[in-house]
């Protein structure tokens, strides 16, 4: 069924192709891979191999691996129960949540990297009483990469999934209630599967935010080769004496996100139709 | 051939202000410099000049009213990167000798840049140094978290190299990538220490303690300042330069932010 609805749509586009859609699209597509293809025209071929097998940045990778996947974990688990709040109207003033949940896109990443500090640093808000009570910090850790990075691509998740869960059929969840089933049990069996490829694209995006953050995490956490710095940091802090080693570095980065990405796709897809027969 | 040309032309340009450098007293206008149409220069300096260098515009601007300067600040090697992506500037002001000659290399300033100040290293730490921090030898504990610049910018270069004048090996928990940014950890508190500029510590105030270094086992680093070749504002900006290193104002301003003579 799934499929038939895709065969239709598909054929129904194919039909008129309006130019007035063909050419900004085109344009906007162009204008995504240009600078892709330059940076790779402009990459030190040679010493690439050098570059990427440098200690510097396999740590790098290291770090930022570890903190994109936790960060995307965490995410999820706290993001989807989130949406669901948000998307059921649980709490009085969901409309200003929903406002509240979107700020960590408007903040600049630097600024949310100051706001980071002022709550989780050793003398903020929070951090100051953990710091007291444990001698705990997160900046300078691989704490604080994480905790970075999840400030900034929580948004994401919850967005998505929000827009899902709202739009599952109410009547099924309903006549599930009438059945005697928990609003836990409901959760679960119908409204979890029926969302579950926005919960994919939320989590890949949420993922794909933190794998690029730079800015809350060098603020936040600091930059370290071996505890806090991650690739965007390892070719900002590259940058700064030797060009060729921040594009390799770069590109490196680029070429292991989107083999994840392929990844997750190739093993995600299927599932996600059966689940929608 | 149009660039050959620019460069002629520029190069003339950058001979007749030299020339008229020579004969400015560096205290009184110099009439050829007063006489320059309403221009604003752009002078892209390093992050450490960010107090003092706003302050000696506005010396220059009561001298010769015509002639404004805005300001690009950031790392050294940061600018030398915009240059060579043609960024507009009219003047270049570095915080390292490395930085300035790298420009130079790449054809991007006049080949002569010229000393204009110089600076020293200290120890910042939070206000009322709540660590207890006496030296050099006292941040090398593992219990004194220490902020550093990263050895990829001018400042980070410096610190290596008062590290090992001392004799000390410190790991810091970070590697910041412009003095500032050391700074601002310090003064938010996250860190112990931090090593930083003379001056940076100075224009810090009251929100950092600073702890000097003796003489003998600090390092000074250069500040060199250079007119930009592509400039089409070459006599303002010999103008700008021939302010920061010759007239007494500009230099007396230096001092009193914590610069030494060049």
């Amino acid at each position: 069924m799934g499929i038939c609805k895709t065969l239709i749509a598909n054929k129904s586009l194919a039909g008129q192709r309006p130019p007035s859609l063909i050419i900004p699209g085109m344009i906007a597509l162009a204008f995504l891979l240009v600078p892709l293809i330059a940076i790779l025209a402009d990459a030190p071929w040679g010493s690439f191999l050098t570059i990427i097998s440098s200690p510097t940045a396999l740590e790098a990778l290291r770090i930022s691996l570890i903190a994109s996947v936790s960060a995307a974990g965490l995410v999820f688990v706290t993001g989807v129960p989130l949406a669901w709040i948000l998307a059921r109207d649980v709490l009085p003033g969901t409309r200003f949540w929903r406002a509240l949940v979107i700020v960590p896109l408007l903040l600049p990443p630097v600024v949310s990297g100051v706001a980071l500090l002022s709550a989780f640093g050793r003398r903020g808000l929070v951090g100051g009483w953990i710091y007291d009570l444990t001698g705990f910090q997160f900046p300078f850790s691989i704490a604080g990469v994480i905790l970075a990075a999840t400030f900034v691509a929580l948004p994401f998740l919850v967005i998505t999934v929000e827009g899902a869960i709202r739009s599952v059929d109410r009547d099924i969840e309903d006549a599930a209630a009438v059945d005697g089933a928990s609003t836990r049990r409901i959760f679960q069996s119908i409204t979890l599967p029926s969302i579950a490829p926005a919960l994919v694209a939320g989590t890949v995006l949420a993922w794909a935010r933190a794998v690029g953050e730079f800015g809350a995490t060098i603020t936040f956490a600091g930059n370290l080769e071996g505890s806090t710095q991650t690739m965007p940091l390892a070719v900002y802090t590259a940058l700064e004496s030797d060009r060729d080693s921040a594009i390799a570095l770069s590109i490196m980065l680029l070429v292991v996100a989107v083999a994840i990405l392929v990844a997750l796709r190739s093993y995600y897809m299927p599932g996600r139709q059966r689940h929608n027969p | 051939m149009m660039k050959l040309c620019a460069f002629c032309i520029s190069l003339g340009i950058m001979m007749l202000a030299a020339a008229n450098a020579t004969h400015a007293t560096g205290n009184q206008p110099d009439p050829a410099v007063a006489a320059l149409p309403r221009t604003t220069i752009t002078v892209s300096a390093a992050a450490s000049l960010t107090d003092v260098f706003p302050i000696i515009a506005k010396a220059f601007n009561t001298r010769y009213p015509k002639l404004s300067v805005k300001f690009n600040f950031g790392g050294s090697n940061a600018l030398v990167e915009q240059l060579r992506a043609g960024a507009p500037v009219d003047v270049l002001a570095t915080a390292s000798e490395p930085t300035m000659w790298a420009a130079v290399r790449g054809g991007w300033v006049s080949p002569k840049p010229s000393h204009f100040a110089k600076n020293t290293m200290v120890i910042a730490t939070p206000a009322g140094n709540p660590a207890g921090i006496t030296s050099l030898v006292g941040i090398q504990s593992p219990n004194v978290l220490t902020a550093v610049c990263a050895i990829e910018v001018p400042c980070g270069l410096a610190t290596r190299r008062l590290f090992s004048v001392n004799n000390v090996s410190v790991t810091p928990v970070t590697r910041e990538l412009d003095v500032r940014a050391v700074l601002g950890k310090v003064i938010a508190d996250q860190v112990d220490a931090g090593i930083v500029y003379l001056t940076d510590a100075r224009s810090a105030g009251k929100a950092v303690t600073t702890i000097t270094i003796p003489a003998d086992k600090n390092i000074r680093t250069t500040y060199l300042i250079a007119t930009v070749i592509d400039s089409s504002k070459q006599q303002a900006a010999q103008a700008f330069i021939d302010y920061v290193r010759n007239s007494t104002s500009a230099q007396s301003i230096l001092r009193t932010w914590g610069f030494a003579k060049p």
